[in-house]
């Protein structure tokens, strides 16, 4: 149990840090009262194994036990943690070069999805904040009461519609003698059926719309708390109304705006159901590929180490909208 | 005037768009629910037929997908909120220095892809179990997909709980130490209470996060069968309007739902201001004629603008 021995060094690498931490702090004079004498032995119990079982056993450990399987080869059961079980960079060669042993060719196949993925989810992020915006503009600033309660209704409608659905409702939609090539057939304008899926038009619009509300409601919260008169005031004096927005209500709506963002891009590139229902023969979303190491060629290292790139991505994402929009991770997770 | 009206215009031709996109898609599969074709169609219309729901309803396969749901949500209701109102208490009296290191740690899931926590959870179990000598036990799809998905809904139940944690006044939970409540007794008599709503839109959230999640499912799940995994392999097989009865059920559902709130909402919101009215009147036969009237408190008025959907609950509240 190779693995499992470096999991449990790394668990108690970081409980060990965190203790230090609160160590550090009571020496410098932190409050008297200790932890359990605050919350009596019962209530300190509780909270302590609740929040160790979590964060240690759902979130840590699984979590170290994946980068860690990333790094050895696949082997049966029985030879796991045998001589043959030695760390490895042979499933992140694989990604890079189609093939454990060679680095002749690049793996084109796997690279070009990945990259699809990210510039996709990239583009379609911006898209969305931009198709949101006004209406969360609309909805805090300029709507009233009564408007604004048809149109958060109106938004709460498809809310829990599952991705699997809404791809689903898009295949419909576009699908070669689906509702839209119907229309268009009607009214003349296409000689033949227009194949939508094979384009991947449906797959991007799909990816947008499943992502529309996830964008809207956390701009319209920073939307909303700004004060109408900062935005009256500002046109008083004069600005034109793309000022207003950009340097009047976007800086108060960041917080919201990097929020939405991230969570876009991560529920876009990480998206599962949207890409198998419309993504076609082809291979384009990674994903998919993430998803064939597992249940098509029963590689889990191999699996694990493309979800630990897919993870990487993500991470590289929030770590770039933090530095840009100057927040803290507290402030755009709330 | 008229740039008034063009502005107008402008925002009303952009709604009706937005909102076409939105609903056009749920429209048309609404409808292909009620057509009689066994392939999904809108239009012509052929005939109005209830037939697609009378299979949904005897799809033995769909109903023990819509089970195993059921619950997977129950257990991950049971495990997220206890856990996510442990975090957001801890939060509040963890060391200042300790306490963004553990922010990252209990917020990391939020932002990690489904997909990745599902994977995670997964290979972590199939050997983690073996050598607990729990294999039996733990290595069952349901139960690890419960604990995959209490792994992130456990971090929404927190935000959630944290919101209304940081309006908590510590002082009255001092005062009942100090008139001699032992810690459980103020836990449950003052802090409890005063987290209710919170804890309450905490369950709702975490169950119907829970019962709408493929990402992570999708791997967790091992051989047994949830709705959207059912769904998902029906849908790749290829289309019938038996699909689109079941998204149908789920809007009418989400739409009976919203509008009760809303009804309730508002019936609260009359309830209130008639009871501030009353308690104002009372107040103006107990003073003496002349004197100032106190002003009313602020925190009785109704919050200006209802809040949105329940998952949004997380940035609605902590504003």
């Amino acid at each position: 149990m190779k693995g499992l021995s470096i999991t449990f060094a790394a668990t108690l690498i970081v409980v060990a840090i965190f203790l230090l931490l609160m160590m550090l702090e009571r020496k410098k004079g932190g409050r008297g009262m200790s932890f359990f004498e605050r919350n009596g032995v019962l209530i300190g119990t509780y909270l302590i194994l609740a929040v160790g079982f979590w964060t240690i056993v759902t979130i840590i450990m699984p979590m170290v036990f994946m980068v860690d399987l990333s790094f050895r080869p696949k082997l049966p059961p029985s030879q796991v943690g045998g001589p043959l079980d030695e760390y490895t960079l042979k499933n992140y060669r694989y990604f890079l070069f189609g093939s454990s042993t060679s680095a002749e060719a690049w793996n084109t196949v796997h690279i070009r999805a990945f990259f699809v993925t990210i510039v996709a989810s990239i583009i379609l992020t911006l898209v969305n904040f931009a198709i949101c915006y006004p209406i969360a503009y609309y909805m805090a600033q300029a709507a009233t009461l009564k408007k604004l309660r048809i149109v958060l209704l109106l938004l709460i409608i498809p809310y829990w519609v599952n991705d699997i659905l809404r791809a689903f409702a898009f295949r419909i939609l576009l699908s070669e003698n689906g509702f839209v090539n119907g229309v268009l057939d009607w009214m003349g304008l296409a000689g033949a059926p227009f194949d939508f899926l094979g384009a991947n038009v449906g797959l991007y619009m799909a990816l947008c719309y499943s992502h529309l509300l996830i964008m809207i409601f956390p701009l319209y919260n920073a939307i909303e708390s700004q004060d109408h008169n900062q935005i009256e005031a500002a046109r008083d004096l004069g600005a034109p109304w793309w000022h207003i927005h950009l340097f009047v209500v976007m800086p108060h709506a960041k917080p919201g705006i990097a929020s939405g963002m991230t969570l876009c891009f991560m529920l876009t590139a990480g998206a599962v159901a949207t890409p198998m229902v419309l993504g076609g023969p082809r291979s384009l979303w990674f994903t998919p590929i993430v998803y064939d190491r597992f249940y098509q060629l029963f590689d889990w290292p191999q699996g694990a180490a493309y979800a630990f790139i897919l993870l990487l991505a993500c991470i590289v994402f929030v770590l770039t909208v933090l530095k840009i929009s100057g927040l803290k991770l507290g402030e755009i997770t709330r | 005037m008229k740039s008034a009206m063009l502005n107008r215009f402008i925002v009303a031709v952009y709604m009706v768009s937005f909102f076409t996109f939105l609903l056009g898609p749920l429209a048309v599969m609404v409808v292909s629910a009620f057509n009689t074709p066994a392939y999904p169609q809108v239009w012509p219309i052929e005939g109005l037929t209830l037939e697609w729901f009378q299979r949904l309803a005897s799809d033995a396969e769909i109903l023990e997908g819509l089970k195993t749901s059921v619950i997977i949500g129950i257990f991950v209701v049971l495990v997220s909120v206890p856990v996510g109102l442990a975090g957001a208490i801890c939060m509040t009296q963890i060391f200042r220095s300790a306490r963004s290191f553990y922010y990252f740690v209990v917020v990391a899931p939020v932002l990690t892809p489904g997909i990745v926590i599902g994977i995670s959870t997964v290979v972590f179990w199939r050997d983690f179990s073996g050598l607990a000598g729990l294999r039996e036990l733990m290595y069952d799809g349901i139960v690890l997909t419960v604990l995959g998905q209490s792994s992130f809904i456990s971090s929404y139940c927190m935000l959630i709980i944290m919101a209304r944690l940081q309006r908590f006044e510590s002082a009255q939970e001092e005062a009942a130490l100090d008139l001699g409540a032992s810690f459980p007794q103020a836990f449950r008599h003052i802090l409890l209470p005063f987290l209710r709503p919170a804890i309450l839109s905490a369950a709702v959230l975490a169950f119907l996060t829970s019962f709408e999640n493929y990402n992570t499912t999708t791997f967790s799940i091992l051989a047994d069968k949830t709705l959207t995994t059912v769904l998902a392999g029906r849908v790749r097989l290829g289309s019938s309007p038996v699909i689109s009865a079941l998204a149908t059920i789920i809007v009418m559902l989400t739409l009976v739902a919203a509008l009760a709130y809303e009804l309730i909402k508002r019936r609260e919101d009359r309830r209130n201001a008639r009871r501030k009215k009353t308690a104002m009147a009372a107040e103006d036969a107990e003073l003496s004629p002349g004197a100032p009237r106190p002003a009313p408190k602020s925190t009785d008025t109704p919050p200006l603008r209802p809040s949105p959907s329940p998952r949004n609950a997380i940035h609605v509240s902590s504003r």
